[in-house]
């Protein structure tokens, strides 16, 4: 947004409470990769770079990434700099940091959506000798106390460090509620690829169906490497799959009966995704090109999946809860929440508060705004948007 | 939305019987006003004599305000003769297959309408598997209720086995006595 504030002659500044790129250096585990592939990350004026266009950055990388597009781009970055809260001023807003305050006639919110994890409310029910961690918290296996682990949630986050930890050993069940399946690669090019060609990428929020649930959508169960990562693949390294984490009473943990439920929705889901990709491909007159068309199979569930787990008898010591994040809007002083708190916004423009924008939330414009090079065209449409504001 | 789908290859439209078009409006009507949508569900039980009650039911609350049934419903609650009881109803267990037979239907129902499947013949087979020594108090580690429910779909629609299939999986992730039994609840119990 900077670079297009700047192409714009708009005078602006960078407030960030650490250095560049904070999140991606102190609340990301380092084997975390990107889900997208290392040709999609194109920015404003940095094309994606052609070292290793099917590699997956790594949180290191992406820190790195984001340091070197700040200085490229001479974006006026004020560091150290954290915002206390953005109320309306006098003319346009004041922005209170903890070096000093600002007044600006345009606000920019540039946080993201994954600020805080979301833990549900029974964690508070677990036996203090369960070790609680979340996703912000996992630096890698070895950070994690010896025993099993129980990893609540089965989107990106929760396979992969599911995964992760069952490959070091650990005994490992992993509770799942509604998922989004997509196979790494299908037809010999990477789900991406597909997602990009067959136009779902470039959704737009205006567009869809049901928006709520497509900005609630969970993150698709994929890992940045070629290695497959889905429930079944889970299974067979031997993670326990159960049920959505319902309840925990006693020591006990109690997982909900509509596991085949969600799987199936899931399967179902892919499927459909997958045969518009065969008829996309009938149509662009690919279909040569491409190795045939083929299903992966359907997740396989336990003749009695466990409904409840006693945690000490099972020796579970640390449960991950890898049950989603939220935005931290809690600086925003202004009417701009809906009842459950979610910041109202029209593609971005804020709702009731002339002159603010947010970026980088699900759906914000496209299925697209969720990832890095989704950027590029939402910072384009609302600068030019901020700039109509400014009376440009 | 599609509001009034049509079956491919005619012009007819499908009709389920289900107004697809009030219920996506009163979902629209009632995100707006939360409190509208609380409702409370009742029944009323006497007992006759032995195992043997008695429930009707004849209205509930919500939208704000109370409701009555076109007629009040009764229900004949008792249990078989294989339980030296006179068998003049249902056993309770069995209210429960109906409760979710009843709701997956209507699921199954609604969302083919929504999505244009004319559906001809739908049959619900819904069986639940219980080990009757926990009710008998005579094994504690048995539970009192039901180890697996399987409910078992005949479909007769205008849809591929794909298409049946997640008309079945959506009915689930819709429906109220699906998450009842799938997911626990508080029950309070107290006298009057």
């Amino acid at each position: 947004m900077s670079h297009r504030l700047a192409e714009r002659s708009v005078d602006h500044v960078v407030l960030e409470r650490g250095e560049v790129a904070d999140s991606w250096r102190t609340k990301r585990w380092p084997g975390l990769r990107l889900l997208t592939p290392n040709w999609m990350l194109g920015v404003p004026g940095q094309p994606a770079g052609h070292t290793d266009p099917d590699g997956f950055m790594t949180a290191p990388d992406v820190a790195a990434f984001v340091r070197h597009y700040a200085c490229r781009t001479a974006a006026p970055v004020r560091a150290q700099t954290a915002v206390q809260s953005v109320r309306r001023g006098r003319r346009g807003y004041e922005v209170r940091t903890t070096d000093g305050t600002w007044h600006a006639n345009a606000v920019v919110l540039a946080t993201g959506a994954s600020s805080v994890p979301v833990v549900p409310a029974c964690s508070a029910a677990l036996a203090p000798s369960v070790a609680q961690l979340t996703a912000q918290d996992y630096r890698g296996p070895d950070s994690v106390a010896d025993g099993g682990v129980l990893v609540v949630g089965a989107s990106a986050t929760g396979v992969q460090l599911a995964g992760e930890l069952r490959r070091a050993g650990r005994p490992v069940t992993l509770a799942v509620g509604e998922h989004v399946r997509l196979p790494r690669s299908y037809r010999g090019r990477d789900v991406f690829w597909w997602l990009d060609a067959t136009g779902v990428l470039a959704e737009r929020y205006d567009e869809v169906d049901d928006l709520s649930r497509a900005r609630r959508l969970p993150s698709p169960q994929l890992v940045g490497s070629s290695a497959p990562i889905d429930l079944a693949a889970l299974a067979a390294e031997g993670v326990r799959l159960v049920g959505r984490l319902v309840a925990v009473d006693g020591g006990t943990a109690r997982f909900s009966g509509s596991l085949r439920n969600v799987c199936a929705l899931a399967d179902l889901k892919m499927a459909r995704f997958l045969d518009r990709a065969d008829a996309w491909a009938r149509h662009a007159g690919l279909d040569g090109d491409l190795p045939p068309p083929t299903r992966p199979e359907r997740t396989p569930i336990s003749e009695r999946p466990c409904l409840a787990l006693d945690l000490h008898g099972d020796g579970v010591r640390t449960v991950i809860w890898a049950t989603g994040f939220r935005p931290d809007h809690s600086w925003l002083d202004l009417p701009v929440f809906d009842r459950s708190g979610r910041l109202r916004h029209d593609g971005g423009v804020v709702t009731d508060a002339p002159g603010v924008y947010a970026l980088g939330l699900p759906m914000l414009r496209t299925r697209a705004s969720t990832y890095i090079h989704g950027a590029a065209a939402d910072t384009a449409a609302l600068a030019d948007r901020l700039l109509a504001h400014l009376g440009r | 939305m599609t509001t009034t789908p049509t079956t491919l290859g005619t012009d007819r439209p499908v009709d389920n019987g289900v107004n697809v078009t009030a219920l996506l409006g009163a979902r629209d009507a009632l995100s707006d006003a939360p409190a509208a949508a609380e409702f409370t569900w009742k029944a009323t039980c006497t007992w006759q004599h032995g195992t043997h009650s008695r429930s009707t039911v004849d209205g509930f609350t919500g939208l704000g305000t109370e409701h009555r049934h076109t007629s009040t419903y009764t229900f004949d609650v008792d249990h078989p003769e294989c339980f030296a009881s006179a068998d003049n109803g249902a056993t309770p267990v069995e209210f429960v297959l109906v409760g979710l037979a009843g709701c997956l239907t209507a699921g199954v129902a609604s969302v083919a309408q929504h999505r244009g499947i004319q559906l001809r013949s739908v049959t619900a087979t819904v069986e639940g598997e219980m080990n009757v020594l926990g009710i008998l108090g005579a094994d504690p580690d048995v539970r009192n209720g039901f180890n697996r429910i399987t409910a078992r779909f005949a479909i007769d629609a205008d849809a591929s086995r794909a298409d049946l299939e997640a008309l079945l999986a959506q009915s689930q992730k819709r429906s109220a006595v699906f998450d009842v039994v799938t997911n626990p609840t508080d029950v309070l119990v107290e006298l009057a």
